[in-house]
């Protein structure tokens, strides 16, 4: 049953040291203030799990909060690469993090094979790829009936996920649209899911049924913050903050002014500042 | 108004990669000059084509050229928009999709692209963002066209890291492992048209762009360029093209603060 929280105890209550978590968000909805707060509470030794790491994994990873990402694409999505990223994986700064590469197809399969209570993904996937040369997770089955071999992924299974959306009802259930990415799939895979919403609204009564909504007692923890995935977006709400994209190339290229950047943008604020953020967006 | 004797390389690509699609395709778009050329395509003589990105937009129409796969305004102007999951099951695994249009770091002569690591896997020089949708775009899709400008770092002999499978070591090696689809039919780079050997599936030129000669694409492939016994040259870009192209740029960058989006 969804519980209301600030954003501060819906972590501290569900995210632990060593636990595997998922932040997701198909460059749309993408849960930034949630992952700033996971990093001013200093947890360790995660396992982040997300198709498109982007910034917040990066930023997490700079901050020496994970120790192992499992991915499919590890870019700055329409800018380049993930610079803090890739300076742990090429020179263990600030820690070296083990990797699990896969391909966007195998992470939905998982995703869904995890929401749907299997242990695995079957998918006709991995053809002639090199990845399932170094990534021991991606194995083969054949099909009973037709005798097809099939590529097979494990099911995710993170402890706990957590996703921006754009409302939530006062009985906590929550109404995801746009882009929806992953995000069912990774709330009804995980053991504890946290929703952060832009609104908060009396009850869904005037939706359209087919509308994608997640019931409360599929959600932990709901937390009002408006703003909550800058510079991703939320449609309807507020557009991508594309420039802020872009400053993040330069930001994460350079240690110091990463950490810097860190400081003052996140480890001194709190979630009330994406609110600013995004007006005028 | 644009001058269609004063073209750069690039534009001569997108256009190019532009004129190979067709209105009844269902085209699933990469970032970058694939989705350039493809809304050129859509802007011009393809206005029905279907543009698919990976974020889920189906049949999308945008006014300017998306920064990422998952801009709000590929779901604003698309007639649906479905979740991930459902979109490399149903729609690409599904044999929905015609032309998969993928871009690469490392290219060698039978298609095969590389976009994950320079170097060694395990200890690379350079890591690269990785697949994301393209190890099953190559070959779920009915057909692939690749898009790439040339330089000897980027077409290479041997790739470091099979990202995305093309023909293989060519000839049947697609049939092989039992992938039902084409795979690379079509390669547009900056300077010349390349298909591959009907037998072989080695890369061959087809077609060079206007006043491209034979040796600039040699001096900017990495491996021996085979030509096709009949080189045709590509038609330089029509007044339309060009202005549409331009008109586009233009129209991303204003909306984009400076950036393309190609």
């Amino acid at each position: 049953m969804a519980q209301f929280q600030s954003l501060q105890e819906a972590v501290r209550d569900n995210l632990r040291d060593g636990d595997t978590v998922a932040f997701e968000g198909f460059t749309h909805l993408i849960p930034h203030a949630a992952a700033h707060e996971a990093i001013r509470q200093g947890r360790r030794d995660l396992t982040l799990i997300r198709m498109t790491p982007d910034i917040i994994y990066d930023q997490m990873i700079g901050m020496g909060l994970a120790k192992k990402v499992v991915f499919s694409y590890a870019g700055n999505p329409g800018v380049g690469l993930l610079r803090r990223m890739r300076d742990a994986i090429e020179n263990g700064w600030p820690r070296s993090i083990e990797t699990v590469e896969h391909s966007h197809a195998a992470m939905a399969n998982a995703y869904e094979a995890g929401a749907a209570g299997l242990p695995c993904a079957v998918f006709r996937g991995y053809r002639g790829a090199g990845l399932k040369d170094v990534n021991p997770e991606i194995r083969s089955v054949t099909c009973p009936f037709t005798g097809e071999e099939l590529a097979a992924v494990p099911a995710h299974r993170p402890d706990v996920a957590f996703i921006h959306a754009q409302k939530a009802s006062r009985r906590g259930d929550v109404l995801v649209e746009g882009i929806i990415g992953v995000q069912k799939e990774a709330v009804l895979a995980s053991k504890r899911a946290v929703v952060t919403v832009e609104e908060i609204v009396d009850d869904f009564d005037d939706l359209h049924p087919n509308l994608c909504v997640l019931p409360h007692w599929t959600i932990t923890s709901v937390a009002h913050v408006p703003g909550g995935a800058h510079p991703s977006y939320t449609h309807g709400y507020y557009e991508r903050d594309n420039a802020a994209y872009l400053e993040w190339d330069k930001v994460s290229a350079d240690r110091d002014l990463f950490m810097q950047w860190m400081k003052t943008n996140v480890l001194e604020k709190a979630p009330d500042v994406f609110a600013e953020r995004v007006k005028g967006l | 108004m644009a001058s269609i004797t004063d073209f750069t390389p690039n534009e001569m690509m997108t256009i190019a990669a532009s004129r190979a699609l067709s209105n009844d395709d269902v085209c699933f778009v990469g970032i970058g000059a694939p989705s350039a050329a493809c809304n050129v395509a859509r802007l011009t003589h393809a206005p029905d084509i279907t543009l698919i990105y990976e974020s889920g937009t189906i049949g999308t129409a945008p006014d300017v050229l998306p920064l990422s796969i998952g801009d709000g305004e590929l779901c604003e102007t698309a007639l649906t928009t479905v979740s991930v999951p459902e979109m490399f099951r149903y729609w690409l695994q599904g044999g929905r999709i015609s032309i998969g249009f993928l871009g690469a770091a490392q290219l060698d002569r039978f298609g095969n692209i590389n976009t994950t690591v320079i170097g060694d896997y395990n200890k690379p020089k350079v890591r690269l963002p990785g697949g994301g949708g393209a190890p099953e775009i190559a070959t779920s899709c009915r057909q692939v066209f690749i898009t790439m400008k040339q330089a000897t770092r980027g077409m290479v002999e041997k790739i470091d890291f099979y990202t995305s499978f093309g023909h293989g070591e060519g000839g049947d090696h697609r049939r092989r492992l039992g992938i039902a689809t084409q795979g690379p039919t079509l390669l547009i780079t900056d300077l010349a048209l390349w298909k591959p050997d009907p037998e072989t599936k080695e890369f061959t030129v087809v077609s060079l762009h206007p006043g491209v000669t034979r040796s600039q694409v040699q001096d900017t492939c990495g491996w021996t360029v085979r030509f096709a016994e009949r080189v045709e040259e590509t038609p330089p870009p029509t007044e339309l093209e060009l202005t549409t192209l331009r008109e586009l740029q233009a129209r991303t960058e204003r909306a984009h603060g400076g950036k393309k989006g190609s």
